[in-house]
């Protein structure tokens, strides 16, 4: 048995963890929430860029490091402890991922190497309106060379610099590639709970574009794209979750009220404990999750599934609680605790709010009982 | 990350698997949820001699005390291979899990040979004598009294949720020895032989109408001096040995999980059930976690680590999830859901009986809310509640 992670991984997330600490502060994080016309902080990702994480999962034939999932799992922990706001999860997590699975050996050399490089910023275009995008019902269509349509929100969206389209393709649907910057592209910013990372429309008006994989398999590789972000995003939840029990624990600590620490008193220890016992299953649905992913088992529909409900309930329940210990100071704009109540219910719809995850889960164990 | 055993690990599984197959039928569906009585208590005493004769009871245990010399890696190896089999085990969970281990702990070494043995080899049942009606989860509140009389200890008193008590041989009785002092100070613990006279056990009709646990009075039962363990006054120093291996004994849910609702749902229908179907996913989430929970503190103890009050989250999970299954199985079934015939309703009246039986589980072992409070105080290390109980002499303390 070894259901941890090995000590070069913890050794990675420690030095992750302390260059986060010093290079993207919440005082990093609020000069984008406090400015309008900032869609990301372009120092952060820069770094970020620089430290070559982006790369951690891409082969090194695509100038990647070729680390790992575990490794990038451990990455994305630390990021969304740090609340990084910063194109990562877009870029990364799905459009990297996305190429990955579905993009040709052409595709992969042409696209991979410039997202490992920062000159290429990507984004996953799906929703195109209220509920989750059922790949049989899009708007948006491709007709084997030009995609048009309009999809809302795309996070990132208007500062990426490609995106990947889950489009209709005849009676199926596909995803495809597309040059943000170039003709048939338009973006508006759209304003969201979550300014911390920006949103953008897109309406596309015949813009070139290409497809991943074969026409009509736009289904089965939007969802392993899902289940391999869903697992990353619980990783990020994870480290927001665990940041605000910290937070509150200490705030309870250190708060007198009646003479003493409100964390002497039961109904606080017993909220906190709750907290702990969420962070604590949605940890260990996490790393296996993260077994999952790195090994490409079988048990990858379950088990991202189930890190992501427990992650997001984690990070619900841990953000909205944190705000709760702080009392009156938490509801305000100058303490921390509401930029992790903003980013936690992003981070939950991101790629399906729990209602669709849940219904993920029941079928892939039903389907797993009938086998 | 792998969930694979080290060669020795797979070693030592294969030879605990070869020995429970020689020995054991393998768990089924008809093997009973929690068997007691006479015939019982033959097969578990039967069960444990054979276990001890092949090295595999108390793993953990040194060898001159008859256990194996081994890992608690091997111990966590045997219990998930064993709980594969009809074992029966329930008689000693208590005493080797939580009261020999406290005998070896603070005992002379005439106690250890007189009874770790006989224990082990399943000859001698021991149980725990801690909780009184007005020490629960307040345990240190004991008001049993225990008064010196020469070189010995004169025992006056009522213990109360005593498992086993009616067919333990011996127990460990923590009592008052000074009332003046503060009440965690006045405390001193010692081995009781069960059959003396002025011990009497009486079952306690349980809400679940089970009658699995105690009430044990104590009427001038003489125990010597040398049957203490510890010095006087520090019994709650040995009491806390004794519980901390409680959380691991008791672990574990004895009824109905998510699979078992599943499957009931798809026979009758109800699995299409939108409400269902995002409950059953939440069950599903919280059970994974608490099993790959176990999966981490085993990597822990892989690698010589130990297992700490984390553990303390296993129960509050387990529990509640019982319990929130059993109400909705019975509801699935709408007003026929309240009839639990054994022979007649779904499941053999499962759910109707884990019902009944879960309300007591979230108490037993340590309250969900101590375990909360053992979370928030041991783990995140915030302060503790107001104790206006803790500088003042015991017996000046307010009761009610």
């Amino acid at each position: 048995m070894n259901f941890d992670f090995s000590e070069d991984q913890k050794f990675l997330a420690g030095e992750a963890r302390k260059f986060l600490n010093a290079q993207c502060t919440t005082a990093h994080v609020r000069e984008v929430l406090n400015d309008d016309d900032k869609s990301h902080h372009e120092g952060v990702w820069n770094k970020v860029v620089e430290m070559g994480w982006i790369g951690t999962a891409i082969p090194e034939e695509y100038g990647g490091l070729g680390l790992g999932m575990l490794e990038l799992c451990v990455i994305a922990e630390e990021m969304g402890r740090a609340l990084a706001p910063v194109p990562f999860a877009s870029t990364t997590y799905f459009f990297a991922e996305a190429l990955k699975a579905a993009g040709s050996e052409d595709q992969k050399k042409d696209v991979l190497e410039k997202v490992v490089s920062g000159e290429v910023v990507g984004c996953y275009a799906a929703s195109e309106g209220p509920g989750n995008p059922e790949p049989s019902k899009l708007k948006t269509t491709f007709d084997g060379s030009k995609l048009t349509g309009t999809k809302i929100p795309v996070t990132d969206g208007d500062i990426a610099t490609h995106a990947v389209v889950l489009a209709k393709e005849g009676s199926g649907a596909s995803l495809v590639l597309v040059d943000l910057t170039g003709e048939g592209v338009s973006r508006k910013k759209v304003s969201t709970l979550e300014p911390t990372r920006s949103h953008a429309e897109i309406t596309f008006d015949g813009a070139p574009a290409q497809r991943l994989g074969k026409a009509g398999e736009g289904e089965d590789y939007h969802n392993r794209v899902l289940d391999h972000a869903a697992v990353l995003l619980a990783f990020e939840q994870l480290g927001g979750a665990d940041r605000c029990l910290e937070m509150a624990t200490e705030f309870a600590k250190d708060r007198y009220a009646f003479g003493r620490p409100i964390g002497g008193n039961q109904a606080i220890k017993h909220k906190l404990a709750d907290m702990y016992v969420k962070n604590q299953v949605a940890r260990s649905n996490c790393y296996y999750g993260a077994w999952a992913l790195s090994t490409d088992a079988s048990e990858l529909p379950e088990a991202a599934a189930s890190s992501r409900l427990a992650a997001s309930e984690a990070y619900w329940f841990a953000s909205k609680e944190n705000i709760q210990t702080h009392g009156g100071m938490g509801f305000t704009w100058e303490v921390d605790c509401h930029l992790f109540y903003r980013r936690a219910k992003l981070l939950a719809v991101q790629a399906g709010s729990p209602k669709v995850w849940k219904e993920k889960l029941v079928s892939a164990l039903e389907r797993k009982n009938a086998a | 990350m792998d969930f694979n055993d080290t060669k020795e690990e797979a070693e030592f599984r294969v030879e605990a698997r070869s020995f429970l197959e020689k020995h054991l039928k393998p768990k089924d569906a008809n093997s009973p949820r929690r068997p007691s009585g006479e015939d019982f208590l033959k097969r578990a005493k039967e069960w444990q001699k054979t276990k001890a004769e092949g090295g595999f009871a108390q793993i953990t245990w040194p060898k001159e005390w008859g256990g194996r010399g081994g890992s608690s890696m091997q111990q966590v190896i045997w219990n998930q291979e064993e709980s594969k089999f009809d074992a029966p085990t329930g008689p000693f969970t208590i005493g080797l899990g939580m009261c020999v281990p406290t005998v070896i702990a603070f005992g002379s070494d005439e106690h250890k040979k007189r009874y770790v043995e006989k224990a082990l080899r399943g000859e001698e049942i021991w149980c725990q004598l801690f909780s009184e009606p007005a020490a629960g989860s307040d345990v240190a509140g004991v008001k049993t009294r225990a008064i010196k009389d020469g070189d010995e200890w004169v025992i006056n008193g009522q213990k109360v949720w005593t498992t086993g008590a009616h067919f333990s041989d011996y127990g460990i009785v923590l009592t008052r020895t000074d009332p003046k002092a503060p009440k965690h100070k006045g405390l001193t613990m010692f081995i009781v032989d069960m059959h003396q006279q002025g011990v009497e056990a009486k079952p306690i009709h349980q809400a679940s109408g089970g009658r699995e646990f105690n009430e044990v009075y104590f009427t001038d039962v003489r125990i010597p001096d040398s049957d203490r363990l510890g010095e006087v006054g520090d019994g709650w120093k040995v009491a806390l040995v004794t519980l901390m291996n409680e959380r691991l004994a008791v672990g574990g849910s004895p009824g109905p999980d998510w699979k078992e609702i599943m499957e009931y749902a798809r026979d009758t229908g109800s699995l299409s059930d939108q409400a269902f179907r995002e409950k059953l996913a939440d069950w599903y989430v919280a059970a994974q976690g608490y099993s790959l929970t176990k999966f981490r503190t085993q990597t822990a103890l892989s690698r010589g680590g130990t297992p700490g009050p984390e553990n303390s989250i296993g129960k509050i999970i387990t529990a509640n999830q019982l319990q929130d299954i059993c109400n909705s199985a019975i509801e699935m079934q709408d007003h026929y859901g309240i009839m639990n015939d054994t022979d007649t309703m779904p499941a053999n009246a499962l759910f109707q009986q884990s019902f009944m039986w879960a309300p007591g589980l979230r108490i037993a072992g340590g309250t969900d809310e101590i375990l909360k409070n053992i979370i928030a105080e041991r783990v995140l290390g915030l302060p503790q509640d107001v104790r206006v109980d803790k500088k003042v002499p015991f017996d000046e303390l307010k009761q009610g």
